[in-house]
């Protein structure tokens, strides 16, 4: 792995007279999401009048503005002198931090709701995991749950509704989990759902129509619109791109525990910053990820 | 100061302009969907453009007021009722306390808006009053209105300060709801996905609005087109509509599976893993908000400068309703 760079030049195109697209990669990759944030973060640094949304996505970035203010050429060009030079980083690193995500796997709530979609999915028989646990060629779900626990995710995007983290397990792509989507999405998907789809976990924010299978419940909010929690003071969305996120086991016992605690009003996400470095990442994942979650001893 | 809702109709929300800076955390836009119309009801009420109205679906509410009040009704044809007499539409009305107002079966298009003196005074979430009911924020309560609610009005004098506002709406200002309409939109961002044939269906096939439109997106029907064939890129699905999951444009089309076509409006998802193929303008969005199921439509295309002068002369509309320079 000798640069950060994720291909050639990115391609810019129009989304009608208020939007830029900017398309890094056709494929996921650390690489580019990592340039898609970088490139976000530059522009945001900018506080350029006329520019109302700068929303990174996993290899892609979405510009909104205003072209009565700020003429569309003079956006693109903005933005590509920002891909240059963020092209031109020697070391990429992003301020962040790691957070640890409590989760119920396996638990009654998405199994109930996925055994009420039978007819949306690929098999008829058995649960969510059943069949993720044998795309992916693994012997048994506990194999499946400990894999998808045993190494942490980058959150990629925020979106598709309030809060939604998009998350990509920083492992190499070989290792990566692999599962299709619901053969056509469900109109229920219990709020806090673990989700995957493509190689993609995600938290469904609030209750909705979904696609992704369904491996667990997270147990305290990530949207909270009242901020209630300490955590939620300042915004009531927790997530952002380039979080880190390590999800935690818990029982039926943890989770209730938890949810007291959330009910109680004193539950807090543990979590510590962290200088992600995508060289280090890409060259040692397994190394870099131990790491990373040392930074969560003692918090 | 208070509207009693006694009946919510089918879907009420509170909207205003919208609520812009978050799309990049999934909380859309929102505001009203025919923005033209909203701005008209205030312009009547004797608001400035930024008051919050009530957007009603397909079938009004029926609400009493607690206060003497100045109100508009614009958009979608309907009848006005005022304790069950017929009232002008797109008109200033003036109600007395205890007054009832109700409304008729929608005559065509799909959302009218009600607009009162003061505006509707929900608190304002991130900058907007708009209701996001999918995230359950801002409006009233986060969601729309039901039958009991005590919907707060606004008690300032009117935005214009002494000045007079409009009586009504000239007839040559008001927007058509027509049952065959033409929407322009910009090609672009995955329309190299489709294949030639697949974007002059695209653009050549006159579409039908199906039943499957909200606040999120309308649906249409028609012929299906074709994907070019490619080696899916590793992330993005299976099928050749899917893409590595991307930001969504409000107002882009994306036509999964190759069938149906679906325009993101105001309350959009602000990402997913379908490819969009082309964007209706700023200045037609209010085309397709007005537009009821079964309405035909064509797509037809232009580049950045149409779309740009399209934008200025919706603008010189505005400014003529407000009487302003701008």
């Amino acid at each position: 792995m000798t640069t950060a760079a994720a291909g050639p030049g990115a391609r810019y195109t129009w989304g009608g007279d208020e939007f830029l697209f900017v398309e890094i990669d056709e494929a996921m990759s650390l690489a580019a999401n990592f340039r898609s944030n970088a490139m976000a973060s530059l522009l945001a640094a900018d506080h350029v009048d006329g520019v109302s949304d700068i929303c990174p996505a996993n290899a892609s970035l979405l510009i909104r503005f205003d072209p009565d203010v700020l003429p569309p050429g003079d956006l693109e060009a903005r933005v590509r002198r920002i891909e240059e030079a963020v092209a031109r980083t020697a070391h990429p690193t992003l301020e962040t931090r790691v957070v640890e995500v409590p989760v119920w796997y396996n638990d009654p709530y998405t199994n109930e709701t996925a055994a009420r979609f039978r007819a949306n999915h690929q098999r008829p028989e058995g649960t969510d995991l059943e069949f993720a646990a044998a795309e992916n060629g693994l012997s048994s779900v506990d194999e499946f749950i400990q894999r998808h626990h045993g190494s942490p995710w980058l959150v990629s995007m925020v979106g598709f509704v309030a809060g939604l983290p998009f998350m990509f397990q920083i492992v190499p792509q070989e290792q990566q989990l692999e599962v299709p989507k619901y053969l056509s999405p469900r109109t229920d998907t219990p709020a806090l759902t673990v989700g995957h789809g493509g190689c993609f976990a995600c938290i469904y924010s609030v209750r909705g129509a979904g696609g992704y299978q369904m491996f667990g419940i997270a147990a305290a909010p990530i949207f909270d619109p009242a901020q209630s929690l300490p955590d939620f003071k300042d915004f009531m969305v927790f997530f952002r791109p380039g979080d880190i996120v390590k999800f935690r086991p818990v029982d039926e016992a943890g989770y209730r525990q938890i949810q007291g605690e959330v009910e109680a009003g004193t539950f807090r996400y543990r979590q510590a910053p962290v200088q992600f470095d995508l060289e280090r990442a890409l060259d040692d994942p397994a190394g870099y990820n131990r790491e990373i979650l040392e930074r969560l001893n003692g918090v | 100061m208070a509207f009693e809702i006694l009946e919510p109709g089918l879907a009420t929300t509170v909207q205003d302009r919208g609520r812009f800076g978050y799309y990049n955390v999934g909380i859309p836009q929102s505001g009203a969907m025919d923005e033209l119309s909203a701005e008209m009801a205030n312009a009547l009420a004797g608001n400035t453009p930024a008051e919050a109205v009530l957007e009603c679906t397909y079938m009004g509410p029926r609400f009493r007021t607690d206060m003497d009040a100045v109100i508009a009704v614009t958009g979608a044809p309907v009848d006005v009722k005022v304790n069950g007499r017929v009232r002008a539409q797109w008109s200033r009305l003036e109600l007395a306390a205890g007054d009832e107002v109700s409304f008729g079966i929608l005559q065509g298009g799909t959302r009218f808006y009600i607009g009162v003196r003061g505006g509707i005074d929900v608190p304002v979430v991130l900058g907007s009053r708009s209701t996001y009911g999918l995230g359950g924020i801002g409006g009233f309560a986060g969601r729309p209105l039901r039958a009991g609610d005590l919907v707060p009005v606004g008690g300032g004098a009117g935005a214009l300060g002494g000045q007079e506002p409009r009586q009504e709406i000239d007839d040559g200002l008001r927007p058509r709801f027509e049952k065959e309409i033409s929407v322009r939109v910009m090609p672009g961002l995955y329309d190299h996905r489709l294949t030639e044939q697949g974007m002059e269906t695209l653009l050549g096939a006159t579409w039908t609005l199906t039943p499957v439109a909200d606040r999120t997106g309308l649906r249409y029907s028609g012929p299906e087109m074709e994907w070019r064939p490619r080696q899916q890129p590793f992330g993005a699905g299976s099928d050749p509509s899917n893409i590595v999951d991307a930001g969504y444009a409000v107002g882009s089309i994306q036509i999964p599976g190759g069938k149906e076509p679906i325009v993101l409006h105001r309350d959009a998802v602000s990402g997913g893993g379908y490819a969009m193929v082309a964007t209706v303008i700023s200045a037609d969005m209010d085309l397709l908000a007005r537009s009821a199921p079964g309405t035909r439509t064509r797509f037809r295309p232009v580049g950045m400068e149409e779309a740009l002068a399209a934008r200025h002369e919706r603008r010189a509309l505005l400014a003529q309703l407000w009487g302003t320079g701008t």
